[in-house]
């Protein structure tokens, strides 16, 4: 238990210093590879856009040049049913994946369950039990938080299935990194909060108890009131989605970043230029880890963060 | 009056600003989390309690930075 606490925040520590900025560490690399590029071959247009150089700056007129990746690579063309309502790109497809692999993992883990659990059996049991002890009964007590265990276990592990997709090569790309699914997750998560809270105190004692907080002297009202009802009804759920689908969204750029400069790099620059490809690879492997890390961490927020909501709103403060 | 242009940049403004939106949140996870090590550190055993609000704090401080990055794409 020891070595485990001490271990957090060290691992925290690394985590913030790479979060802080997420696009610097490949995008330092990529400018510094087009500058080299610009001074080489376009020494004259010096300031001129890198974007519609680059292309044609590449030497042997092979490749494509160097590609940054642009939010136009979260919108890709459709792949099935194109022009109809129900046209599916990558993304959706992913999705599709991503859902049927959890609930076949879930569905066989659930039939062949025994008393002495198998290994998957184990997998699934230790993170139902995390989400159980480290996130509902601590957050919500031992008394209320058995009732939304199996809320907060569908959202961890919904998350963290549509978040690791990723960084698992072929899929590449996070369910949740466009804003549809982040958004549909927080408005259950909003629906859930209000109904549990209304349920708990009823509507008047639900309101009276998040926009009039207690123990305030009454003028502070007027302007509590609007920011408490701005918060309840507005920031909590927009955040909740906004978050979660910006931090996929920065993972998958920067990873996108890395490994592009790693194929411009190594396949199409000067020879002198090679070896900074091996960097930006080394780079792009360390990356893929630290998304591992992230996709686990947003989705233990998003779960933590929607048991803070609802203790918010079903227990009453004095 | 004749101006003479000695220099000229041209790209988007935009661009620097998630560097300006991450600077706050920066400064506030590290006070955050350095509070927590400290807290942690006096205190071992509500080391759990203390590491969840520390996430719960984290949650609402990255969100900033976040906001930073994605009104990049929305107003460019």
């Amino acid at each position: 238990m020891r070595d485990l606490l001490e271990s957090v925040p060290a691992r925290r520590r690394r985590y913030v210093r790479l979060r802080d900025d997420p696009l610097r560490l490949g995008a330092t690399e990529g400018r510094r590879a087009r500058n080299r590029q610009q001074s080489r071959y376009h020494r004259e247009h010096a300031l001129s856009s890198l974007a519609t150089i680059l292309p044609v700056a590449a030497p042997g007129g092979g490749g494509g040049g160097f590609l940054p990746p642009s939010i136009a690579d979260f919108f890709p063309p459709p792949v099935l049913f194109e022009g109809t309502f129900f046209e599916i790109n990558r993304i959706q497809l992913v999705r599709f994946v991503v859902t049927i692999v959890l609930l076949t993992v879930f569905g066989l883990a659930a039939r062949r369950a025994t008393v002495v659990p198998g290994r998957l059996q184990n997998v699934i049991e230790m993170i139902l039990a995390f989400v159980r002890t480290n996130v509902a009964e601590e957050i919500l007590g031992k008394a209320k938080g058995p009732k939304y265990v199996s809320l907060l276990s569908t959202i961890f592990c919904a998350i963290l299935a549509f978040n690791l997709a990723s960084i698992i090569p072929g899929l590449n790309i996070a369910g949740t990194s466009l804003m549809g699914l982040p958004l549909l997750l927080a408005g259950w998560v909003f629906v859930m909060y209000l109904s549990a809270g209304i349920r708990a105190l009823g509507l008047g004692g639900f309101l009276k108890n998040s926009l009039f907080p207690p123990g305030v002297p009454v003028f502070m009202y007027v302007l509590l009131t609007p920011i408490e009802f701005l918060t309840v009804f507005v920031i909590r759920p927009s955040t909740l989605a906004i978050r979660l689908m910006a931090n996929m969204l920065a993972g998958h750029l920067m990873l996108v970043l890395c490994l592009s400069a790693t194929q411009y790099l190594i396949v199409e620059a000067a020879p002198a230029l090679k070896a900074f490809g091996a960097l930006t690879f080394v780079s792009a492997i360390a990356l893929t880890l630290f998304e591992t890390f992230v996709a686990a961490l947003q989705a233990y927020i998003f779960t933590v963060l929607t048991a803070v909501y609802l203790s918010l709103s079903i227990e009453e403060e004095h | 009056m004749e101006t003479t242009t000695l220099a000229a940049v041209t790209g988007n403004v935009a661009t620097i600003g998630y560097g300006l939106a991450a600077v706050g949140p920066g400064i506030g996870m590290g006070i955050l989390i350095g509070k927590t090590i400290e807290g942690i550190a006096r205190q071992p055993e509500v080391a759990g309690q203390l590491r969840t609000t520390m996430f719960i704090g984290i949650g609402f401080v990255e969100v900033l930075a976040l906001l930073g990055l994605i009104t990049g794409f929305l107003f460019t």
